[in-house]
């Protein structure tokens, strides 16, 4: 017997889910409102424009159980400018994060800050006299091991653009579109 | 092509040129709209200027709030949508608190809002309000209209948004340079947008499979009744799955009509005021069929304790609804007439007999505590005893339209209904006030329907100017004030768990017959058991509008009630005769 969304894990734990928008004012307002107003727990969002004219795509990340996670997808479909939501959590995605940092960098630490820039893959891209800004990408929790390790330098900024989620493979946003652009 | 753009069949330059104002007109009209329920402005001006070239019936409110009720109660009277108009800033504010009670009900509704010249958006212009912002999440769906070329498109896509799927309010937001401007009207005659961007679900085949076993093999199964088939038009349905299965209804208080009350299945309403055979019977069941409702918490009382044998089949049209508040077993997303019908053919026939006779024994010994059953011999009036006699009088077949209150519960009590939609009343939102404008918009729906308010003191001094909208359009509607000079639910609320201490329930009024009068309406006052049917026989043969001033017992209590947070078969019970109170 199929006992639908019973089966499915009552443990919190990181949800990632991509939403293709429609590209036109108030709608990450309707998005964000509804995540507000239904409470649920966001850890992090990010929304940008896409090849196709007209179209957004919007990573959100959660922390949720199954059952929420599912509820979260089921009332971002009833948002009408949203096309499609999909939970990539289980879907192998790639999920990626990107973060500028900025470290105060004497002269007697430079060394050892580029050593560590060095081993995750940061790049500098502002050397100044006491203080250096890096660039560092990759999934969320490198970001969070880095920063770990810059933290006793003394960070003095930082901005991170959110994770944002991409599946693998061969599936195309124009699948996802589904019955919208065959009517078009 | 872009795949966002909107299809519009006709081209732009064979479509007929009209201003904006014409241009709403127009679309109402192709919506088959006949009738509206509005206010003017400044910034819907040119809207009104309109009007008298389009056949479309315009009522006068007396406050936008009750334009919003009126038409939220000619949508659930008829079933199509309704349509209220209101001018910026306030005009547009006022309509909130409609617009969030259809929301809750998923009453299809359109509310077209003036909106301050585009030119002036965004500078706190004279009654510039952001509705759009401000209504975003008590909407389906809204937009802010600048250009006059949009308005036949967008309204299109708010008429079929207000209907599609869970039915829901839009608010169409038109500057006014839009609605002066001059372009082609066009009118896509397809969908912009896809009809449902559904979840991945598992094969309808399966879950029915689950549920027929689970329907086939229960001892004590129940049917839960919501306003979803209602909306659906299922009762009929509902009606055969009774007749095949024996399965006894409890019902939702938005569900009530859904099946006959008078058939043996129906059990009465569950829930906080529900009858006490009733919350048994969920709690005792075995399999629980919820069918178009949605598990809210007035219904379910503690969550962790609701129906605890119960396997749970839920058949719901919104799949946000599912596994939201209880946990489900078997989920069914559909339209439910379309559930049943498939259901319905594949289901064993079968007879519940040793279930309902431990219902109906349950429901017999609730008689000794039952206040029309057993009536107290204080000589005084008792607002469930005026219910009572309005159902005898009008044989069970008006349009009864409550308010929100002890005499709301009273009425789902006393009052038994035999058909869908004869029963309109605020239910998620629990709006004070609904009810007299609610009754204008359903009596506007339906003419020949015999339509009752059913309204507290408190609540109908919330909206009571609509009196005047009664009068002006000459509706024959009766108003049923179940009058005990108190704001009695929350009085009662004291009573039980403030210690009776009885703060800010106490509520001074005019003398309502002699308001009714100023209005050029009958007004009457009964305080009298024995003058309560003569007074209904005289407000049903007069052929306006006439105010009941009904004078009941001051500090009753609505039993039974199970308190907020409560196991649903934990309950408050009227005592038996004789006990003492």
């Amino acid at each position: 017997m199929h006992l639908g969304a019973t089966e499915a894990s009552a443990a919190t734990r990181r949800h990632t889910l991509v939403a293709g928008l429609e590209d036109r004012p108030g709608v990450l307002n309707r998005v964000v409102s509804m995540f507000r107003r239904r409470a649920f727990n966001i850890v992090s969002l990010n929304v940008g424009r896409t090849h196709e004219p007209g179209l957004s795509r919007l990573t959100v990340t959660v922390e949720a159980d199954d059952h929420r996670a599912r509820l979260l997808a089921a009332n971002l479909r009833k948002l009408v400018e949203v096309l499609y939501v999909e939970d990539v959590t289980e879907a192998g995605a790639v999920v990626r994060d990107m973060a500028l940092i900025k470290v105060e960098a004497p002269a007697e630490q430079r060394a050892e800050l580029l050593r560590v820039c060095e081993v995750f893959r940061a790049r500098v891209v502002d050397l100044t006299e006491g203080s250096l800004v890096l660039e560092a990408t990759g999934d969320p929790a490198k970001i969070d091991g880095l920063l770990a390790v810059l933290r006793p330098f003394g960070i003095t900024e930082m901005v991170q653009s959110g994770a944002m989620a991409m599946t693998r493979g061969a599936s195309r946003e124009a699948e996802k579109l589904g019955s919208l652009t065959a009517a078009a | 092509m872009n795949a966002l753009t909107l299809p519009i069949d006709a081209p732009p330059d064979a479509a007929p040129r009209m201003t904006g104002a014409e241009m709403v007109w127009e679309a109402l009209t192709r919506e088959g709209v006949d009738t509206i329920f509005g206010y003017p402005g400044g910034c819907v001006m040119p809207l009104y200027d309109a009007l008298p070239r389009y056949g479309i019936h315009h009522v006068l409110v007396r406050h936008e709030q009750g334009a919003a009720h009126m038409a939220d109660g000619y949508a659930r009277a008829s079933g199509k949508v309704g349509v209220a108009l209101a001018t910026s800033g306030p005009g547009a504010t006022n309509l909130v608190t409609g617009i969030a009670t259809a929301m809750l009900d998923s009453i299809p509704m359109v509310c077209i809002t003036g909106q301050v010249p585009s030119h002036l958006i965004g500078t706190d212009a004279f009654q510039e309000v952001d509705i759009t912002g401000v209504t975003l999440p008590i909407t389906k769906h809204n937009y802010l209209v600048t250009r006059a070329e949009d308005i036949g498109p967008t309204l299109r896509e708010a008429f079929h948004l207000a209907r599609e799927g869970r039915p829901g309010p839009v608010v169409v937001d038109i500057t006014k340079d839009a609605q002066l401007g001059e372009a082609p009207f066009t009118w896509p005659e397809r969908r912009a947008r896809p009809a449902h961007r559904a979840e991945p679900a598992p094969a309808l085949a399966d879950t029915l499979g689950a549920a027929l076993d689970l329907i086939a093999t229960a001892e004590r199964p129940l049917i839960l009744a919501g306003q979803g088939i209602i909306a659906a038009g299922a009762s009929d349905l509902l009606q055969a799955l009774v007749d095949r299965t024996d399965i006894p209804v409890a019902c939702t208080l938005l569900g009530l009509g859904a099946l006959p009350t008078s058939d043996p299945r129906h059990l009465g309403m569950l829930g906080m005021h529900g009858e006490a055979w009733v919350n048994r019977a969920v709690q005792q069941a075995d399999l629980i069929i919820a069918l178009g409702m949605r598990f809210d918490d007035r219904v379910t009382g503690r969550l962790a304790t609701f129906a605890p044998r119960a396997r749970k089949i839920h058949v719901e049209l919104d799949p946000a609804e599912v596994n939201k508040n209880v946990r489900v077993d078997v989920p069914i997303i559909g339209d439910v007439a379309a559930v049943l019908r498939d259901l319905l053919p594949r289901l064993p026939e079968r007879r519940c007999t040793s279930w309902r006779e431990e219902i109906d024994a349950a429901r017999a010994d609730s008689r000794r505590r039952d206040i029309i059953a057993t009536p107290p011999r204080d000589g005084r009036l008792y607002g469930a005893q005026v219910l009572h006699d309005l159902w005898r009088a009008t044989e069970g077949r008006a349009l009864i339209v409550s308010d929100v209150g002890q005499h709301q519960m009273w009425e789902a009590q006393y009052y038994h209904h035999d058909t869908p939609r004869s029963l309109l009343t605020s239910g998620g939102l629990g709006t004070m006030g609904f009810a007299l404008p609610a009754a204008i918009g359903a009596k506007l729906a339906r003419p020949d329907d015999e339509v009752w308010v059913v309204v507290g003191d408190g609540g109908f001094q919330m909206t009571a100017a609509e009196l005047s909208t009664c009068a002006q359009e000459g509706l024959n509607i009766n108003v049923a004030i179940i009058n005990n000079g108190y704001l009695g639910m929350v009085r009662q609320w004291q009573a039980l768990f403030f210690e009776g201490r009885e703060i800010a329930t106490p509520i001074g009024q005019p003398d309502f017959a002699k308001l009714s009068e100023a209005h050029g309406l009958p007004g009457l006052r009964v305080e009298r058991r024995e003058d309560v049917l003569p007074a209904i026989e005289r407000a049903r043969r007069h052929p306006g509008t006439v105010v009941i001033d009904f004078r009941v017992v001051q500090q009753d209590i609505v039993y039974p009630m199970v308190p907020a947070g409560a196991d649903l078969d934990d309950m408050l019970r009227r005592p038996e005769a004789g006990e003492e109170a």
